[in-house]
């Protein structure tokens, strides 16, 4: 649904993008992470057509940008990260202006303003003027003009910036109702906002492409491979010998632990292989006691700062 | 061409905020102040059998109220004219509306029609309103037709043309301030303009020069090529303005 290929833009002698490639296909929500000023909103305002790229090739619901543009531009949604809206229309006049400029056809315009102002919960404010509303109400109307045409590919800068926790749950639940029949692109430097609603990550830093992946594997979430954290009580040497003749270990790291007795034993695992149940058996076997046993789970934050230094 | 929800929009726009009633208010103020004055001077000489204004006086209230009021009118329009077009871009600019308005299915085109047409509206609007001046003398006395309609025409292209360059003024800045005062001097320098040398080419440069034939009755394709072509090459240099946008960011 969204293809970039080797894309490129400058400002001046400036290049904010270097050679982005990645895609996103039809049904999936995809988080765009990066610190700020990584070049996340020029990729989404190349996404929507405000901006052209200067080299390369870009392709939203199969169209190409630069030479379709009303095409792209009648299949997507589009959430700005400053929502700016005409403060002096009422929401449902704003919406209808949305609507006929989208060419929804007269007729239907009504039904799909009172669906989007449904969709978003601004069904009561209609009739308000947008000036003196709330940014919690305001970006929900500008949610609701960038879902009102029912877009193939939704894309958002920033969605959640501005408000509150419970908004924040309620347009996260939203956007992952998208999921299967909207291509949903997000970009944001909250990692939470990618856990919370993104089935894959894309990493960018600096103008470059530096991960990109699906959640379970960037996390190392996954049942395979990684490290496992045993907790064990007992006779120490010879359960190290047995864990180390396990297959699939390749090292054992001993860790202290707050409690007298217990001892941490980090167990780090070949990729490919779950190892979870004979670990659990050896420890068993050996008699000592298993009190707890977990993979080890990178936060997305420590994920995020791991790529970004590291291509510093 | 969908310019049809961008004309709404900002017809809606002129007509809820202040700026139309306040220029419309003091257009029809400052006209009907120059016509209560050509009238009432017209009004005197035609009542003393011995004109007070000497023997060449010629009571005649097309020469006499008509054509001094059309002239006048478009100088007045000249002042006025920025303030209507000082907003369509530098506010949407200002205020960020920009970057959803240009997401839209709609062509550069259509957005800048839309809003031509929409500051066009506004002033037919208000020319609208001074047709009470030709009705109030053709009931009193007989103004000829043929100058007011030319006359009015002349009016309406020249508004045109001012549009167009202020719209582009409104283009390149997000300062409605600034794109006001900028319109007003290139307009100001474009009726000056026949004053700076005696040269033929400055004097059809002119933008009011070519509003006298209009005032005396006459429609000169010259003079309408030239609103026109004045109109286009503005249109085309916005539209220029608007596409650079996506290249500069």
């Amino acid at each position: 649904m969204i293809e970039l290929q080797q894309v490129n833009k400058y400002f001046g002698a400036v290049q904010v993008l270097k050679d982005i490639s990645f895609t996103v296909n039809k049904g999936e929500i995809v988080g765009f992470l990066g610190p700020n000023g990584a070049g996340k909103t020029t990729t989404m305002r190349i996404l929507n057509g405000f901006m052209l790229a200067t080299s390369g090739k870009a392709k939203v619901a199969g169209y190409e940008i630069d030479k379709e543009p009303l095409q792209v531009k009648r299949r997507i949604g589009y959430l700005p990260e400053n929502v700016s809206l005409y403060n002096d229309m009422t929401v449902t006049e704003y919406l209808t202006f949305v609507a006929r400029a989208k060419r929804i056809p007269r007729r239907k315009v009504a039904g799909k303003i009172s669906r989007a102002c449904l969709q978003c919960g601004i069904d009561e404010v209609t009739n308000r003027l947008i000036g003196p509303l709330s940014k919690g109400y305001k970006q929900r109307v500008g949610l609701a003009q960038a879902i009102i045409n029912e877009p193939e590919v939704l894309i958002m800068d920033e969605p959640t910036t501005g408000l509150d926790p419970a908004q924040i749950i309620e347009i996260r639940e939203l956007i992952k109702s998208f999921a299967g029949e909207h291509t949903v692109i997000i970009s944001t430097h909250i990692l939470q906002e990618v856990s919370a609603t993104c089935q894959r990550v894309i990493i960018i830093n600096d103008g470059q492409i530096v991960a990109e992946d699906s959640l379970a594997n960037i996390t190392g979430s996954s049942t395979t491979g990684g490290s496992l954290i045993i907790r064990v009580e007992g006779d120490m040497a010879s359960l190290r010998d047995r864990l180390a003749a396990l297959d699939g270990v390749v090292s054992i790291k001993e860790s202290a632990s707050e409690e007298p007795g217990v001892t941490d034993l980090i167990v780090a695992v070949e990729s490919q292989s779950d190892i979870r149940r004979a670990v659990a058996e050896t420890v068993v076997g050996s008699g000592c006691g298993l009190l707890e046993l977990r993979p080890i789970r990178l936060s997305l934050e420590e994920i995020f700062m791991r790529t970004i230094t590291k291509n510093v | 061409m969908n310019c049809l929800p961008v004309y709404k929009k900002e017809l809606r726009s002129y007509f809820t905020s202040p700026i139309a009633y306040v220029v419309i208010l003091f257009f029809l103020l400052v006209t009907g102040i120059f016509f209560m004055v050509f009238i009432s001077d017209f009004n005197m000489a035609s009542m003393n059998a011995q004109s007070p204004y000497g023997e060449g006086y010629n009571l005649n209230i097309t020469y006499r109220v008509v054509r001094p009021l059309l002239g006048n009118m478009c100088v007045i329009l000249l002042f006025v004219m920025p303030l209507i077009t000082m907003k369509p871009f530098a506010e949407e600019r200002k205020t960020g509306t920009m970057e959803l308005l240009f997401t839209y299915p709609l062509s550069d085109m259509a957005i800048l029609l839309g809003k031509f047409f929409a500051s066009l509206t506004l002033f037919l609007v208000m020319l609208a309103l001074t047709l009470v001046y030709p009705l109030f003398m053709a009931i009193h006395s007989s103004p000829e037709p043929g100058t007011l309609v030319s006359g009015y025409l002349g009016l309406v292209l020249m508004a045109s043309a001012f549009i167009a360059l202020g719209l582009f003024i409104s283009a390149l800045t997000e300062n409605q301030i600034i794109a006001a005062v900028a319109t007003f001097g290139i307009l100001l320098i474009f009726w000056i303009i026949q004053w700076t040398g005696t040269s033929e080419i400055l004097r059809h440069m002119s933008i009011l020069e070519h509003f006298n034939n209009f005032a005396e009755g006459m429609i000169d394709t010259r003079d309408v090529v030239y609103y026109l072509s004045f109109t286009l090459l503005w249109i085309f240099m916005t539209l220029r303005v608007l596409e650079s946008k996506k290249w500069r960011g």
